[in-house]
């Protein structure tokens, strides 16, 4: 099973595709741009559809998705946690 | 391979659709009363209703009568009664729709009253219901088919498996010849350098740029904060969406990945060839799919994430979504499943294929989930305030 899918293999986040992801599971990670799989450490329960972090980022650190910039890190961020508006902000407007 | 043909309705102006509508339209929110009593006096006709045609002036009336005469001018359209409180001003409207050479009659409030104007235009509204309905479908080609996409209520499932199954349709509607568009203007932010190297040549690009720095404007001098109470939307932070830098470049996963923009087109405004067109409109689901009716598009694709339910009087909006808990709990509403991009069990030409093969069947006659819910969210765009 997929559990979660990025789209660069260089982007700091994925997204959980499925229900029920709990922390302390394995995940599986599929790879969009490369259609390949990596695995990951889940350290918090995350709803479908929200990001896991896939490495510790800093407050002021550029978050990285599709290969690019999306906003940026207000609070730090332990990989394997939840990354959402509580620790990520739009640079724009 | 894509199938090559189609049966639809070829107009009295060459263009082709896919639904053999009699419309029934107000020019203001005035003649919304007789319209709907027209409506119910003769069967197989639609009134769509609106709330706005009072005082406008300017730049904004230019729309509203673009977007009435472009409804009306749609090839979903068969024929219009159309109903406003001052004759001038329907016969302005019913003249615009009538350079398409489809049937049309105008008729005004005023000096009649509800119950005259109503029996006429009820006796003009049967007359075409009748002759519409030995309207044919004929074979056409797929290029002649122009096709609109906006996704609504998105979540991350959309950037990465609806609006690039979108974009993957378009990549291939586009190689077939056909007359595409997309627009959203403030949801490209954070993405809108991709979308100006994609553009065809220098010209467009500044286009392009143009419209979406203008609209930057109209935010910057409205907003009083940074919009994260509205863009996202709640809907879009509920489903994972954080920043309106991510919910932009999922949205543009919809343009695919070999199309090029061709050209920029004002609100509502038709484009004059083939190939992609961005259109300068708002990110609201209901006013754009309203936009891309009232410019002459026949078929819309609308991936949603969390569970948009929008449909369009005339404009039969195909409904898709890669998310698994929407398509559990509201599969009434989706017309195609692409879920199983996001477990690897179908690739993304394969979820391609499955929304053009369903474009296919809703262009033959299907009616769409949209359709058969009555969905029918007609909403025009205003560009500010009435004199």
């Amino acid at each position: 099973m997929i559990h979660c899918v990025l789209h660069d293999p260089h982007d700091s986040v994925a997204v959980v595709v499925v229900e029920g992801v709990k922390a302390g599971a394995t995940l599986t990670g599929l790879i969009l741009d490369e259609d390949r799989t990596i695995t990951l450490d889940c350290a918090e329960d995350i709803p479908l559809g929200h990001k896991i972090a896939l490495k510790d980022m800093a407050a002021g650190d550029t978050v990285i998705k599709y290969g690019v910039d999306i906003g940026k890190v207000v609070q730090p961020i332990r990989k394997g946690t939840h990354a959402h508006v509580h620790n990520i902000k739009t640079k724009r407007w | 391979m894509m199938q090559k043909t189609f049966q639809g309705y070829r107009r009295e102006n060459g263009r082709v659709g896919i639904r053999n509508h009699v419309v029934i339209l107000p020019v203001d929110d005035l003649s919304n009363a007789a319209c709907q009593a027209v409506a119910h006096n003769v069967k197989g006709v639609l009134a769509i209703p609106h709330p706005y045609g009072r005082l406008q002036f300017g730049a904004d009336l230019d729309l509203h009568f673009r977007t009435l005469i472009g409804t009306g001018a749609n090839p979903n359209v068969a024929a219009v009664v159309v109903i406003g409180i001052e004759d001038q001003w329907a016969k302005k409207v019913a003249d615009g729709i009538a350079a398409t050479g489809k049937p049309v009659a105008a008729f005004g409030i005023e000096q009649h009253g509800d119950h005259d104007t109503i029996m006429r235009a009820s006796k003009a509204a049967k007359e075409y219901a009748q002759w519409a309905s030995e309207r044919q479908r004929v074979e056409c080609r797929v290029r002649e088919l122009w096709v609109s996409c906006k996704c609504g209520e998105s979540d991350t499932t959309s950037g990465c498996g609806s609006n690039p199954t979108v974009g993957d349709a378009f990549d291939k509607l586009y190689a077939a010849g056909c007359t595409l568009v997309f627009g959203e203007t403030t949801e490209l932010t954070g993405g809108e350098q991709i979308v100006a190297a994609r553009c065809r040549d220098d010209r467009v690009r500044a286009d392009f740029m143009r419209m979406f720095d203008h609209y930057q404007d109209v935010i910057n001098q409205h907003k009083t904060s940074d919009l994260s109470d509205s863009q996202p939307t709640k809907g879009n932070i509920v489903g994972g969406l954080t920043t309106i830098e991510e919910k932009a470049l999922g949205n543009i996963q919809k343009i695919g990945r070999k199309c090029v923009v061709d050209g920029v087109l004002d609100k509502a405004e038709a484009p004059t060839g083939p190939g992609l067109w961005f259109m300068d409109s708002s990110s609201a689901a209901a006013e754009m799919v309203t936009l891309c009716a009232a410019a002459g598009y026949v078929v819309h694709f609308f991936p949603t994430g969390q569970g948009n339910v929008i449909g369009n009087p005339i404009l039969p909006v195909i409904k898709l979504c890669a998310n698994p808990r929407t398509v559990r709990t509201m599969s009434e509403h989706i017309d195609v499943d692409v879920t199983g991009l996001l477990q690897r069990e179908i690739t993304m030409g394969e979820a391609g294929d499955r929304l053009l093969a369903m474009m296919f069947r809703t262009a033959n006659g299907r009616l769409t989930a949209a359709e058969a819910l009555g969905h029918r969210e007609f909403v025009l765009t205003r560009l500010y305030e009435s004199a």
